[in-house]
């Protein structure tokens, strides 16, 4: 019933092309505030290099921002094409904020995009700022609308199961709006985007600084950078995901997984600074813990234990017994009149809805959930598992980036206060190489969430797996190929327009015909 | 809450009703953009030439193409079974689609910024295809609809879908196709002759005659071609316009001409082809006398009209299933939930005329005309 060359080879296209799409995205998001801040000072102070400067890294944005758009096309109509099902399944809910986004977000970016760059002269000062302040606005809403259709496939909150539908139907749309994983979700993600920005303007400056060039704009662009991402780079660690984290139980199961922690901990629970994940054996090597850490991150507390991985296995398994109930009694009245249902059907339904889609996890092994056999049940409760070394290594990754671009600002916010740079070419360097470094960061953070939500599309609600179109796998080859190919070579473009307009700088601005 | 304000049924013509507009929305402003796109290599002989035509869209296309972004995204979450059946079902037109779409925020942003003949040809073609192939294919696609597509529904109801991309070229849907270019080719053309200074302008004329009269000639073609042989679609089983959306509860009969049955029964839909129509012939005769502004609006009235033909006659249809009639998906039986369609006709209310008045300031701001002699001050660092 399922073909899984399908399913691997759609969820493989949906990693390339989101994990791509989003190489650009921050950046736009970061960049577009800093243009803000950049115009603003000019409007204040009326001095001219203010405004170059909002041209010059304005160019890099725009490289950038066509890039972001491009990408962006194959996200919203993926859902469609390669995740048909899905998009049934839980369109009711998760087709709203994908709407919103267009209506109160994407439209305003792109309606003033134009005028930003093209309108210098057709608006007066405040005017053309109000439209670079709208453009960074209206990217910084779009994720926020992306964000709270990501946090409820995280915790699908404000739902409830339609039987005559056969879909998921909302029930509040305000839970779904203030879901607090979506809330804690945009806050880490947005600052993320704004710590790429400002070490994007960070080490572009310092390598023109490296250079002896156009040292009076780089100088004035570090301090901005460097304040703007200190206090960003602050707020991505501090504000970051874990507010949210133990909303819902694949929240839980992240936790355990990023942590390794096969064995509830007891109160209060350690954090495993480094240690080996090893799956087979169900077991982390050579952990080195630091006492009570964990419990304050998770729980912020010192009394609750953090669940591991063994427990909620268990947990999961007793909810598939739950949901094959609701599988059971779902069949029956799918096959009897749709005007007057069976009472006794649809009382054990309602009474076990919110475990249905665990009994779809056995799907994967059987086709026929309700008669499921225990060892199906149990390879379908170790199946809520994710990655455990992918995740517990790519956290650790981001986290120590994390804490490294807080050094870095606040090293480079200390030299700028003491009009320093010039005189630290040790730290341009640093600042130089740490040009990739953000992108590394946002990447594992995709992963992380992301990979760390499977096998859920939607959690504890829709299994991925099940989520995909009924197409051949041969057309999920065929436009995968054209995607990875035509993407390439976008990428090779982008790349050789940033390092030419970065090369060139801000006196090679000519626009020449 | 919902159902005591506005009842399902009602939510589920509004919401017909709103995605027409944004696909009229969609090919009155877009639609200009991407019919310059497909032509500009033509109008443009010199690298002046097509900077100025495309400076004269180069400040708006991107506001535009979010009316193709928010169709998407309510058809999602208004219809979410025709979401997925259609763009599953069009698997590799979609992908066309997308590559080609791609081109145009890319090809915009990067054609400026080398001077190499070579760079600027390979972004000219970009734009072209990127303007051209989708022009078609919305006709193509948009027509397959009167055909029906191969779908159905599984036991948990997965929508399964046979059949693939060559099962949509049916010689209709190439009429179909031919259709929207044309019709989105006069648009550019008549924005262009409005917006741009000679000699491009000229060109832009003559083209846009052209492309009116292709667009004529086609468009009656398809009318008498449904009016007679073309096999259509109705339901035949009584159907309740508040039930759930479940599309396996009724019975579809495919009869010759079905197409036709919603303007015999309401004869005032007949507005919307008659206006297709006339909004062709004038648009014809106003380029011709270099009235490009009246020209323009006259396009409009043709992009609004032919949508309008399309959507009387596929109504209640939304997406016939050529192989299982009987599940084809409906108005009545492919909708969201009524609480999601109140809320979402809600933020429609709320933003759409917001959206329509930054919109027109925009273009207030940029109106006027780009010549070879102003282009400089149209050009700027994107």
């Amino acid at each position: 019933m399922i073909d899984f060359d399908v399913v691997t080879l759609s969820r493989l296209q949906f990693a390339l092309t989101a994990l791509y799409h989003f190489l650009f995205v921050p950046l736009t998001l970061g960049l577009s505030m800093i243009l803000v801040i950049m115009e603003a000072v000019y409007v204040m102070t009326g001095r001219e290099i203010w405004k170059r400067m909002t041209q010059f890294w304005g160019v890099l944005f725009g490289i950038n921002f066509a890039m972001g758009v491009a990408t962006g096309l194959t996200m919203e109509f993926q859902f469609g094409t390669n995740w048909a099902y899905y998009a049934h399944y839980v369109g009711d809910i998760f087709g709203a904020p994908l709407a919103l986004e267009g209506l109160v977000a994407f439209f305003l970016e792109s309606t003033f995009v134009g005028l930003f760059f093209l309108g210098w002269n057709k608006v007066s000062k405040i005017g053309h700022l109000i439209i670079t302040a709208l453009v960074a606005l209206g990217s910084s809403l779009s994720a926020l609308w992306i964000l709270i259709a990501n946090g409820w496939m995280q915790h699908p909150v404000g739902a409830h199961f339609n039987y005559h539908t056969m879909r998921m139907e909302l029930s509040s749309f305000s839970a779904v709006l203030l879901n607090p994983v979506a809330q804690a979700k945009f806050v880490h993600t947005v600052a993320a985007g704004y710590v790429m920005g400002s070490i994007f303007v960070l080490s572009i400056s310092a390598w023109y600084l490296l250079r002896g060039r156009n040292i009076a704009m780089a100088k004035r662009s570090m301090a901005v950078a460097a304040s703007f991402g200190l206090a960003c780079s602050i707020s991505v660690v501090v504000l970051g995901d874990e507010s949210g984290y133990l909303d819902g139980e694949n929240q839980k199961m992240k936790v355990a997984s990023i942590e390794a922690e096969w064995n509830t901990a007891r109160a209060p629970a350690s954090f495993t600074l480094f240690g080996f994940p090893d799956v087979a054996a169900r077991k982390t090597h050579a952990a080195i813990k630091i006492p009570w850490m964990l419990g304050l991150i998770a729980t912020r507390s010192t009394d609750q234990p953090v669940l591991g991985i063994y427990d909620l296995v268990a947990r999961a398994r007793s909810r598939i017994v739950l949901g094959m109930e609701a599988y059971s009694a779902l069949q029956v009245l799918r096959s009897g009149p749709a005007e007057s249902p069976d009472a006794a059907a649809l009382q054990r339904f309602e009474a076990n809805q919110a475990d249905l889609g665990y009994a779809l996890l056995l799907l994967r092994f059987t086709d026929k959930p309700a008669a499921a056999t225990p060892q199906q049940i149990d390879a379908a409760a170790w199946s809520t598992v994710p990655n455990v070394p992918v995740l517990f290594w790519s956290f650790r990754v981001m986290v120590g980036l994390g804490l490294f671009f807080i050094a870095l600002f606040a090293t480079a916010f200390y030299l700028a206060t003491r009009h320093r740079f010039d005189r630290n070419p040790w730290f341009l360097k640093l600042a130089f190489f740490s040009l990739p470094l953000p992108w590394i960061a946002v990447e594992l953070g995709w992963i992380v969430a992301e990979y760390g939500r499977q096998p859920w599309a939607v959690d504890g609600v829709l299994p991925t797996f099940l989520g995909v179109s009924r197409t051949a796998a041969g057309n999920v080859w065929f436009s995968l190929i054209g995607f990875a190919v035509f993407y390439s070579a976008l990428a090779a473009v982008d790349a050789f327009l940033l390092t030419r307009t970065i090369r060139r700088g801000p006196d090679g601005l000519g626009y020449t015909p | 809450m919902t159902s005591a304000l506005i009842g399902y049924a009602t939510l589920r013509v509004i919401w017909w009703l709103i995605i027409g507009v944004l696909l009229m929305g969609f090919a009155i402003t877009d639609g200009f953009d991407l019919g310059l796109g497909a032509s500009f290599t033509y109008l443009g002989r010199t690298d002046a030439e097509r900077r100025a035509l495309l400076s004269s869209v180069e400040p708006v296309w991107e506001g535009n193409q979010v009316w193709f972004v928010v169709g998407g995204g309510a058809a999602f979450a208004a219809w979410p079974l025709l979401y997925a059946t259609s763009f599953s079902g069009l698997y590799l037109a979609m992908f066309l689609l997308l590559v080609s779409l791609i081109l145009r925020p890319v090809g915009f942003a990067y054609r400026g910024k080398l001077t190499a003949v070579r760079w600027r040809a390979a972004w000219d073609a970009a734009l072209t295809l990127g303007g051209g192939v989708p022009a078609l294919l919305f006709g193509v696609a948009f027509a397959n609809l009167f055909l029906g597509l191969p779908f159905h529904f599984d036991a948990m109801q997965r929508p399964v879908v046979t059949g693939g991309f060559f099962s949509l070229l049916h010689p209709f849907a190439l009429l179909g196709g031919i259709i929207s270019l044309s019709m989105l080719v006069l648009h550019g053309n008549a924005y262009a002759a409005m917006k741009v200074g000679e000699p491009m302008a000229a060109r832009a004329r003559a083209l846009g005659r052209a492309a009116s009269a292709i667009f004529l000639v086609a468009f009656l073609v398809a009318g008498v071609w449904v009016s007679s042989t073309l096999a259509g679609f109705q339901v035949t089983s009584v159907m309740d316009h508040a039930g759930p959306s479940n599309p396996m509860r009724k019975t579809v009969a495919v009869v010759a001409g079905a197409w036709l049955n919603n303007f015999h029964a309401w004869p005032w839909m007949w507005a919307a082809p008659v206006c297709a129509v006339l909004g062709a012939v004038a648009a014809h005769a106003l380029l011709h006398l270099r009235r490009a502004g009246a020209a323009f609006m006259a396009s409009v009235v043709v992009q609004a009209g032919t949508i309008l033909t399309g959507g009387f006659a596929l109504f209640p249809f939304l997406m016939p299933s050529s192989t299982f009639p009987d599940q084809s998906l409906t108005v009545w039986d492919a909708s969201s939930s009524a609480k999601t369609l109140f809320i979402m006709l809600g933020a429609v209310l709320v933003f759409l005329p917001i959206i329509l008045i930054y919109t027109s300031w925009v273009f207030r701001v940029l109106r006027g005309r780009v010549t070879l002699e102003n282009m400089h001050e149209h050009e700027g660092g994107y």
